[in-house]
């Protein structure tokens, strides 16, 4: 992330995420770029991967047209790649939601008519999934090496201020292209190494408020989790994140009273959203990063800092491969999040 | 390469870990007895299963798993050291300039590893000892918690030069070796199976030797430390979660 919001290409962050080859296997590589799309802004780019464009996309076509307007719509430029088979077609749309069409006494009524349309298309399972559906954003994924996916998508022609990458090694559920990360809804992506062993719990929870999940795999509800935590409920980033992967209760009682009372008051809320097992997760909107493992620091997580640069990385070595003068390298704690905001 | 070359230089620039070792080995092969390799960066296994007694040099920042298995060479890294650096080495000696990640002397079996920096979380995991094979792990800075977890064998001193000790549940699980950190350890810090005692002045003797050979690696005056007021963590028991999954 570059707090005064000065773009960098895909090409340093492909370099950095190839540092770490080792953690993958091949399956599922992924970007999310922030900033990718100035002269659209205003609209939510839909980010679509469609099985087979002459069937599937007037489907989809006619359903954002029953909810406001396709500004513009186009095929993502894709390049092949002699290591990635092309199974799917990524498309794009700009798309204007009418705020009038949804449900009266919402907060943020265009966020709710994309969000339902997310949820709506991808499960219908009718050869579209919509993998990213943010303003002024772009998730480019595929199943393949993160060079491939890169050279796929030819992410050095992207500027984003905020990026996020990652390289996956499916072990639970199958490599497909919905599978890689990062995963995002409206203004959140996340990407995530670990395993959330309370996916079951998890799911159940956030389905209950209307979320549906399409991905066969765990991190996919974290993407939800944010998004409930912090745009529909209004927590800052810290308590979400403390909600989370909130303190164990030996640490409560150890705190000070007052701090006592709203830290249970905050995991007794939210029990069924707190997630158990092995994860370092790195999440991004428009104006925030923030990264955090799990309470008994399972999965890796290094920080690196340079003027208004701040990097998270699983390796110290990926830092330094995207920037080689990078002047501070800490392992934050367990649980402790770490988080950047662009200057307003 | 000359085969009476003492000394071989390798650039490590974007070379894979893989003709990285190679390049190792051979020179090892061909009689060096220094190696200098720079530019290293995110590079696994470095001295994966690397025998004989040479000296490595390594400037940058090597990947996971520096020295494993290794035994008998002497690794000194100008700088930090990523997760499980001497993970089940055997014998030979590992010195690190800078910080490490986690799981530091993973299931170690002989040797040494010093860390002049901070490790972070399972410093020590499972290390292990038989007869005379026994590891020593030294960091001069902090460790974090789960220090020492399932320890089998060996000896792990943390100094805490650089601030307070930050591991809590110290020894979660441990049923040999011991774990010698400086200063007081509150009981609170300690995870199930471990007890402090206090060290020995036999015991003292017995770490002297090694603090003082730490204390000149990295340019520290020794006999402070070798005086300093030490805490001992020991196993309680050797089967510590007896009865925790099985009833007998």
């Amino acid at each position: 992330m570059d707090r005064k919001r000065r773009t960098m290409d895909g090409s340093g962050i492909r370099q950095a995420l190839s540092m770490m080859n080792e953690r993958g296997s091949g399956e599922g590589a992924g970007y999310v770029a922030y900033g990718i799309y100035p002269d659209y802004r205003d609209c939510y780019a839909l980010h679509v991967f469609f099985d087979n464009i002459r069937e599937n996309k007037k489907v989809v076509d006619a359903t954002l047209e029953q909810w406001g307007t396709i500004e513009h719509d186009e095929a993502i430029p894709t390049y092949d790649q002699p290591n990635l088979r092309a199974v799917h077609t990524p498309w794009r749309y700009f798309f204007k939601p009418d705020p009038s069409l949804a449900l009266p006494g919402s907060a943020t009524p265009e966020d709710e008519i994309v969000s339902a349309l997310v949820m709506r298309v991808n499960a219908a399972r009718c050869g579209a999934l919509i993998v990213s559906s943010g303003k002024n954003l772009g998730v480019f994924k595929a199943g393949g090496w993160p060079e491939d996916v890169a050279d796929f998508y030819r992410i050095e022609d992207y500027e984003g201020y905020t990026w996020l990458a990652h390289n996956r090694y499916p072990t639970n559920t199958p490599g497909w292209w919905g599978g890689a990360h990062p995963f995002n809804l409206l203004g959140w992506s996340v990407v995530h190494n670990g395993e959330i062993t309370s996916y079951g719990t998890n799911r159940r929870y956030i389905e209950s408020f209307g979320y549906t999940c399409t991905m066969f795999t765990d991190t996919e509800v974290v993407a939800y989790l944010i998004d409930l935590l912090m745009r529909r409920h209004g927590l800052d980033v810290d308590l979400a994140v403390r909600a989370l992967a909130p303190p164990f209760w030996e640490e409560i009682d150890r705190m000070p009273e007052a701090e006592q009372e709203w830290n249970r008051a905050l995991r007794l809320t939210y029990a069924s959203a707190m997630m158990n097992g092995p994860f370092a997760i790195v999440a991004a909107d428009a104006d925030t990063m923030v990264g955090f493992t799990d309470r008994s620091k399972l999965r890796p997580m290094v920080v690196g800092e340079c003027a208004d640069r701040l990097y998270i990385s699983s390796e110290e070595a990926a830092i330094r491969a995207m920037e080689p003068r990078v002047e501070s390298i800490t392992m934050p704690a367990a649980g402790e999040p770490v988080i950047g905001r662009v200057a307003p | 390469m000359s085969t009476v070359a003492k000394r071989v230089v390798i650039d490590g620039k974007g070379v894979h870990y893989t003709p990285l070792n190679q390049q190792i080995r051979k020179a090892v092969k061909d009689g060096a007895e220094e190696i200098v390799i720079s530019n290293v960066l995110g590079q696994r296994f470095i001295g994966d299963g690397l025998r004989g007694n040479a000296t490595i040099h390594v400037y940058g920042v090597p990947g996971g798993d520096l020295a494993i298995f290794m035994s008998g060479p002497t690794i000194i890294v100008h700088g930090n050291a990523e997760h499980a650096p001497g993970n089940t080495m055997d014998a030979g000696k590992v010195v690190i300039h800078g910080n490490a990640g986690d799981a530091v002397a993973h299931s170690m079996r002989g040797g040494k590893v010093f860390v002049r920096g901070d490790i972070g979380y399972r410093g020590g995991i499972h290390m292990k000892q038989y007869e005379a094979q026994c590891p020593i792990l030294v960091v001069g800075g902090s460790a974090q918690t789960f220090l020492g977890e399932y320890m089998a064998g060996g000896l792990l001193i943390v100094l805490g030069l650089n601030g307070p000790v930050r591991a809590r549940d110290i020894g979660s699980g441990i049923h040999g070796g011991e774990i010698v950190i400086r200063g007081d350890v509150d009981a609170a810090c300690l995870a199930t199976g471990a007890r402090k005692v206090p060290l020995a002045d036999e015991d003292r003797r017995r770490i002297a030797p090694v603090i003082r050979e730490f204390a000149g690696d990295f340019g520290l005056d020794p006999e402070p430390l070798v005086n300093a007021e030490y805490t001992r963590i020991i196993p309680a028991s050797a089967r510590p979660f007896v009865g925790k999954y099985t009833w007998e």
